[in-house]
């Protein structure tokens, strides 16, 4: 036992890669549970910054702050009453939110949290991860078809063909992060290993969001657009839009079966926003690791996640403080304190000179996908809902021409010199 | 490296067993009490009028075919994007041929009005 612990500690590669089968376990159950944990915790976030966009408070009674709240949703959906209606098709109905699940959750195999903090490391990453991903529509399409009712039916064909459109421009997207891989200097191939695309980033010295300015970030800007339109999210919410079709094609499904649903949703925001990371924006890299290198600044860098923890923990006990000095609250204002102080002792775990160096990649990398997270939430607050019509002219009339000409443009920007030299052979 | 495939199927295991697991466990806590009202299909309070499988609008269709073909399109370039700058000018003019032939048929798709919606 403590002979495979050391192996895992001294290991610079995947589980998966490795060959031990036991991590690779471990590490499905713990990011199993983390995404779901972080799925209910968004939701509460969501509410939290819609409420204050709106200028009111939002969940504020179970717990301090409301941060309870989503534990008594998942309860209260765990007791709700499951009805199946009665024209339903038994087992298509039965089986659609699982589909919806596990095409979210499986994506996480090759996501890397860090050099080392990926289930496996396929040479196939990127492709397994827009093929999985884009499972969901079949588990969308079986859900409306199988509650035969008039809503979910127009609501699974609205998603459908949304997310199929916008697939288009999310791959092409895609392809022109991987064609820049391929100019790695001195090794003559590109990849499309996830892992691969954070060290090609490394080695190329530019987060390709910034490569052949401003191509990548073109690229970047039609995948940002795609992803949300991928995951029925607003200002593309079409297949949910409340005002029209009540809830889309979950409109049938009560209590666990539709958190499901929810789960699925919310599993694939998080899983889109790190393959945008993983493309663009760097990965788990740290702000800076070519220009600021030296054992000075990593040492000063792989102290931050503890600090950011610490803060978290200073802003909690300051709210504790300034709790309203009154017995009614004597409960929330004990749970916020004991709050403040597990915060800071995670921030102190972190800090433990073992542990930094291994956390601090999956700190940059899940700071990055938050901020992403925040962005789905503003939107949300923000853009009123796109029609049907505008959606698909979006999607076909303007992502698609605009991300085959980035490519396009990027592939001839990348052999320019090739270019030249042939240019004046041929003059 | 078949090893790194492994996990996958741990993976769809371990939700093919978590998740049914759940919602059975769930069965034996939760109230049920069907009704023949309750097992409607939800249309606003008002009686369904005919069965839902009927028929809808073609644009679906074309939309489907159409991503069929722009979707094998896009993986044919996965291979050559990851070897672009190993073929040099021969991959790009390749390429462009290919694209070429594309975006001639998505000129076509638009002028014939297949991306209109209305």
């Amino acid at each position: 036992m403590l002979n495979q612990l050391t192996q895992y500690l001294q290991s610079t590669v995947t589980p998966g890669q490795a060959g031990s089968m036991l991590w690779a376990t471990i590490y499905i159950l713990v990011i199993f549970a983390g995404i779901s944990l972080c799925v209910v915790f968004i939701n509460w976030g969501e509410r939290k910054a819609l409420a204050h966009f709106q200028i009111r408070l939002g969940p504020m009674r179970v717990g301090p702050h409301g941060l309870l709240q989503p534990i008594a949703d998942a309860l209260k959906l765990l007791l709700k009453e499951d009805t199946i209606p009665a024209n339903a098709d038994k087992v298509v109905f039965w089986v659609a939110p699982f589909i919806v699940t596990t095409a979210a959750f499986v994506v996480y195999l090759v996501v890397p949290f860090g050099p080392q903090h990926a289930v496996t490391d396929m040479n196939i990453g990127i492709l397994f991860m827009l093929g999985v991903s884009s499972l969901g529509v079949l588990g969308i399409i079986t859900a409306g078809w199988a509650s035969n009712s008039h809503y979910p039916l127009l609501g699974s064909l609205r998603s459908s063909a949304q997310m199929v459109s916008y697939e288009v421009a999310m791959g092409l997207a895609v392809i022109s992060a991987i064609l820049m891989t391929s100019f790695t200097p001195g090794s003559g191939s590109g990849t499309l290993s996830m892992i691969g695309i954070v060290e090609a980033q490394k080695a190329q010295g530019v987060w390709f969001l910034f490569k052949f300015f401003p191509l990548g970030l073109v690229a970047f800007v039609v995948f940002a657009i795609a992803m949300i339109a991928e995951t029925n999210r607003a200002p593309f919410d079409l297949p949910e839009a409340e005002s029209e079709l009540v809830a889309g094609f979950h409109t049938e499904y009560s209590g666990f079966r539709w958190s499901l649903f929810m789960l699925g949703e919310y599993a694939a925001m998080i899983a889109v926003s790190s393959i945008a990371v993983t493309l663009w924006l760097g990965g788990w890299m740290r702000p800076f690791p070519n220009l600021l290198s030296g054992t000075n600044w990593d040492t000063i860098f792989s102290l931050v996640p503890g600090a950011f923890f610490l803060f978290l923990s200073a802003v909690t006990l300051y709210s504790t403080a300034r709790m309203p000095k009154k017995l009614t609250f004597r409960i929330q204002t004990v749970g916020l304190g004991a709050f403040g102080l597990l915060l800071g002792a995670v921030g102190l775990v972190m800090l433990v000179p073992g542990v930094r160096e291994r956390v601090q990649d999956i700190f940059w990398f899940m700071l990055k996908v938050a901020v992403f997270m925040y962005l789905y939430i503003w939107y949300r607050a923000t853009w009123p809902r796109y029609r049907f019509d505008q959606l698909m002219r979006v999607g076909w009339k303007v992502l698609l021409p605009l991300s085959l000409g980035v490519l396009i443009v990027t592939g001839v920007v990348g052999l320019s010199p090739e270019l030249m030299t042939w240019l004046k052979g041929v003059l | 490296m078949p090893a790194n495939y492994v996990p996958i199927f741990i993976f769809i295991a371990i939700i093919a067993v978590a998740l049914p697991v759940t919602l059975l466990a769930a069965k034996l806590i939760r109230p049920d009490n069907p009704q023949k009202t309750k097992a409607m299909p939800y249309e606003c309070g008002v009686d369904p009028i005919g069965d839902a499988r009927a028929r809808y609008t073609v644009r679906f269709y074309i939309i489907a075919i159409l991503f069929v073909v722009f979707d094998v399109e896009t993986i044919f370039l996965f291979p050559w994007a990851v070897q672009y700058k190993a073929l040099g000018l021969f991959g790009l003019a390749e390429m462009l041929v290919f694209l070429a032939i594309l975006i001639v048929g998505y000129v076509w798709v638009w002028k014939k009005g297949a991306l209109e919606w209305i």
